[in-house]
């Protein structure tokens, strides 16, 4: 609501700069709203696939921490470590800068875009947060269901698979719906190596239309599209959270 | 190579077995034998290793020093087969230790299925028949959060059947429970001694133990302190730690 009136009041006032012949605000708005639009999707689709890489490499980042090999629970400790505390944006970079731009599978070039190798850039923090939360989901079940699943002559592997692991996916869901939260608001990175996102596209409406008041409303007006996207997924959350403490 | 187990030897044998976590000594040289059909309780004070020892029977906690054999099988040997060992060995917890993402009947259907491979349709018939038999006929689908501690502990017993064991260990299996629900749990593991199941309980119902036990120990310190048909155990028990113990208990 705040941010809504925070948008409005801001519309109004460059209005009152505005001088009378140039076109009002809310109709240059809406007049870019598509090609925000399209953006704004490039966002998601990169948030869905930083999300899904990284949580697919991080299951098996998480079941290497919890390794009873010691060299295999070491190197997915500093690799977790490593990915965990660098920030998203020296990520990014490394990614973009390090993978070329096309690669070269049997016969066939596969041409790397920024927005993919930004994507990876992205999956790789994903992956290390995914790992750290199997490994808390997995010690956080009690002991006696090793031990029983032990007793009945499972493995290890059909004990993670049949006992652990399902019952961590409940625990898990809430933290990886806020860590995808934060992975969308952390997409607009991507502007800063050029990739047609939301925050690229806005900056360049806003050069290309060379009007000062409009800087305020239009970055408010993107900041809403994030807000209106992600509030819903923090509200669900809590929700679950809330459910999962009653039963 | 493993010599030839015969129902004249113990199914299990405990001699001199040892064991202490860290400096603390749980286990100081207990001999026990467990004939086939036998039902052995095991009594004492809490902190007397009575639960380890159980759960040194199916290799979860390894020994230090001695031996066990179970159907001739060293458990106290680098090279055993734990599974193997495991599938002979039930154990039913104190905590139940029911799979809680799982109903009644999937509990007891998931180690015949995936540690046994055994047919789909064998298993489930199988394990309706053992709701029958442990009384919970219509609880099938329910989950372990719906029951009652007393069914609870009574689907982990047929949860433990299913894999067809040799022996069955029980540990403490009615410390958890409301004492109105605690008849229900004895009287399912009467009907399995009285149908010749091995079983080797540790427990604190003195009642029980009088009434379903072949053999009472009990156990102080690590070390076995005194043992006896249950008639003569409780009624002439000649050491005076047994004697205090039985007086503060009954």
């Amino acid at each position: 609501m705040l941010l809504l009136a925070v948008l409005v009041l801001s519309v109004y006032v460059g209005e009152a700069q505005a001088g009378p012949d140039t076109p009002s605000i809310l109709a240059t708005m809406l007049k870019w709203t598509p090609l925000l639009a399209q953006g704004f999707a490039l966002n998601i689709a990169m948030s869905f696939l930083a999300m899904a890489i990284g949580t697919v490499l991080g299951l098996a980042l998480g079941l290497g921490l919890i390794a009873l090999v010691r060299p295999v629970r070491a190197t997915s400790w500093v690799i977790t470590q490593f990915f965990r505390n660098a920030p998203w944006l020296v990520l990014l970079f490394y990614c973009v800068l390090l993978m070329p731009f096309e690669v070269r599978v049997g016969g066939t070039i596969i041409p790397l875009p920024g927005w993919a190798k930004s994507t990876a850039g992205l999956a790789l923090p994903v992956m290390a947060n995914v790992a750290e939360l199997v490994r808390g989901a997995v010690q956080s079940i009690p002991a006696g269901q090793w031990e029983a699943a032990e007793a009945l002559a499972l493995t290890r592997l059909q004990t993670l698979r049949l006992v652990i692991l399902p019952q961590c996916v409940k625990r898990m869901t809430p933290p990886w719906m806020n860590l995808y939260a934060i992975v969308v608001v952390g997409t607009p990175l991507a502007s800063i190596v050029g990739v047609n996102e939301a925050m690229t596209l806005t900056g360049d409406v806003l050069s290309s239309e060379g009007r000062t008041e409009l800087l305020v409303p239009m970055y408010l007006y993107l900041l809403t599209w994030f807000f209106v996207y992600c509030y819903p997924i923090a509200r669900a959350t809590v929700a679950l959270e809330r459910r999962f403490q009653v039963s | 190579m493993i010599p030839a187990w015969t129902a004249e030897q113990p199914l299990i044998r405990m001699r001199d077995v040892h064991k202490r976590f860290g400096a603390t000594v749980v286990i100081s040289g207990i001999s026990i034998d467990v004939m086939k059909g036998e039902v052995i309780c095991i009594i004492g004070p809490s902190g007397a290793g009575k639960s380890t020892l159980l759960r040194c029977i199916n290799a979860l906690v390894p020994i230090d020093s001695g031996s066990i054999l179970v159907a001739g099988q060293e458990v106290n040997d680098p090279k055993l087969d734990k599974l193997a060992l495991r599938r002979k060995v039930g154990m039913v917890f104190q905590q139940y230790n029911l799979f809680p993402h799982r109903t009644a009947l999937a509990n007891i259907m998931m180690a015949p299925l995936h540690v046994l491979k055994r047919d789909r349709g064998e298993v489930e018939a199988e394990a309706r028949a053992l709701m029958r038999k442990v009384r919970l006929e219509g609880k099938e689908n329910s989950y372990p959060g719906e029951l009652s501690g007393g069914q609870q502990q009574r689907v982990a017993i047929a949860r433990s059947l299913a894999m067809q064991p040799a022996a069955m260990l029980f540990d403490e299996v009615t410390a958890a429970l409301d004492p109105e629900t605690v008849k229900e749990v004895l009287v399912t593991i009467r009907e399995l001694a009285e149908e010749g199941m091995t079983c080797v309980i540790v427990t604190h119902e003195m009642g029980f133990a009088r009434e379903v036990a072949d053999q009472v120990y009990f156990t102080d310190r690590g070390v076995v302190v005194e043992h006896g048909p249950p008639a003569e155990f409780f009624t002439n028990c000649k050491d005076e730690r047994t004697r205090r113990f039985l007086s503060q208990i009954l």
